[in-house]
């Protein structure tokens, strides 16, 4: 079994667009949740979201990309050169043959089918543009990236809903650590903020009017977000040889099934992925010290999580730290894990733990340290990233300081 | 139709009985009425009415809507489409 870094990352998100713009608002515990601004928002009951503004696509892709690239893959694009460029990676001969994208999505082009089904049902319409197909696609992104940078190894897109990112880096790492790939480039992107894509998620009733307090006793629903997290996974042998800066280790990973609801989260699911996470990475519960949370910021999610949390971690779940960053950026749905995953790289690296915003009142069901409203500066061994999606579908993964 | 005659029948659907079975004095639990076949009986209430209820799934007891019992419904719908018609 091979060793696994992470040697690049980037993201565009609500809160900056880039991995230092990112961090300095965790830090600083700012809230990048705004007034949603786009076509017939009068038309919706929630007009809140963590919405990326001041990203002016034409700027930077020339009408042709335009075409093709639906706002996640253009996220997905500003991502990965971030993180590709930082990892310092030329994709050339064998290294290029064995390195693949694996990414994750929930939605894929959501405003491509909202602009063409507005097209065609609303304006009366009967033909829509030739790449309409290619540009929805759930593996556009993917696909975009493995053709920019010469990433002819096995690529591919995970839906699993919320926790799309976590079971794509699942896949990567476990692709790295067995030896099948000398690198990947993974994470994941969403673009749900337009039209439908917020009606939809307003029939469910569980979305927040004014703001995402996770763990809060009077917290009110979720907010959802947009953007990407894209990072560069690299064995560790071959990121040393060449002298690499390493962010971050990846030391394991679990993946479970609830088996149970649709919608509802389970505990037992939650903490078997907790305490598989753990095993996978030969660690014992006491060395955690911090983990961030999926801590939607709705009912359900956040007390089962806790409780999830308690039963895997004993007394232990007393001595860690949990947080969840979707109070600042929103849930990302299929792209939340990935710029989660920052939050875990600033806490092992920069031993600064990003805050839970929006914290005002305990509740009891979630008596946990959720580092309420400001970041503490505490140097951590090993953290988690939690991901519990609807559907039951569950993915948490281990890193560790370097 | 009346406002309770409508409202039993669509909560009757969901919960797979007849409608005679639901009661003005049923809750929503003892008809086996989860928390997702609550949004969906919301749902059709709105289109049934042409309403919007005021409910959010995360805090119903703080919801602006009481849905303790079938009865309550009712009347917090007939108040919904009293202040529409008025």
């Amino acid at each position: 079994m091979k060793r696994v870094v992470i040697t690049g990352a980037g993201t565009i998100n609500a809160l900056g667009q880039s991995v230092p713009e990112t961090l300095e608002a965790m830090r600083e515990g700012r809230c990048g949740i705004t007034d949603l601004e786009f076509r017939d928002v009068d038309r919706l009951s929630i007009k809140i979201g963590g919405q990326v503004k001041g990203f002016e696509p034409e700027a930077i892709f020339n009408r042709q990309q335009l075409t093709l690239y639906d706002r996640f893959t253009q996220f997905t694009l500003m991502a990965a050169q971030e993180a590709i460029t930082q990892s310092g990676l030329v994709f050339s001969g064998e290294l290029a043959a064995t390195t693949g994208v694996v990414l994750g999505t929930a939605g894929g082009g959501v405003s491509t089918w909202d602009d063409n089904y507005r097209s065609v049902y609303e304006d009366g319409k009967n033909r829509v543009h030739p790449f309409v197909v290619p540009k929805l696609m759930n593996n556009a992104a993917a696909s975009h990236v493995s053709m920019q940078y010469n990433l002819k190894g096995p690529s591919f897109t995970v839906s699993t809903a919320c926790a799309s990112s976590n079971h794509a880096m699942s896949q990567a790492f476990a692709m790295v650590r067995s030896g099948m790939s000398k690198a990947m480039v993974t994470g994941g992107s969403e673009s749900m903020l337009c039209f439908g894509g917020v009606k939809a998620w307003e029939g469910l009733r569980v979305m927040s009017r004014d703001a995402c307090r996770p763990f809060s006793a009077n917290r009110n629903g979720m907010v959802q977000g947009e953007g990407a997290g894209i990072f560069v996974f690299e064995e560790y042998e071959h990121a040393r040889a060449r002298g690499a800066d390493i962010m971050a280790e990846v030391v394991g990973f679990a993946m479970t099934s609830d088996a149970s609801d649709i919608v509802m989260p389970s505990k037992q699911g939650a903490a078997r992925a907790i305490s598989g996470a753990l095993t996978d990475a030969r660690i014992s519960r006491e060395k955690v010290g911090y983990i961030n949370a999926h801590g939607t910021g709705t009912a359900a999610n956040d007390k089962t999580e806790c409780a999830a949390v308690a039963d895997v971690f004993g007394t232990h779940a007393d001595a860690l730290m949990i947080s969840s960053t979707k109070s600042m950026h929103g849930h990302l749905i299929g792209g939340t894990g990935a710029v989660e995953l920052l939050a875990c790289i600033m806490a092992l690296r920069d031993g600064v733990i990003a805050p839970t915003i929006g914290y005002e009142e305990p509740d009891p069901e979630c008596a946990l340290d959720v580092v309420p409203n400001e970041a503490r500066e505490v140097k951590v061994e090993y953290v988690l990233s939690n991901a519990f999606a609807f559907g039951g579908l569950n993915a948490v993964l281990a890193l560790r300081r370097v | 139709m009346d406002v309770e005659t409508k409202v039993r029948e669509i909560i009757a659907e969901q919960a797979l009985l007849d409608v005679e079975e639901v009661q003005a004095d049923s809750t929503l639990e003892s008809l086996g009425v989860d928390s997702l076949g609550l949004v969906e009986c919301i749902f059709a209430i709105e289109e049934a009415f042409d309403i919007n209820i005021p409910f959010n799934a995360n805090n119903p007891e703080e919801s602006d809507f009481d849905i303790s019992s079938v009865k309550t419904i009712v009347q917090g719908i007939q108040r919904l489409v009293d202040e529409k018609t008025s």
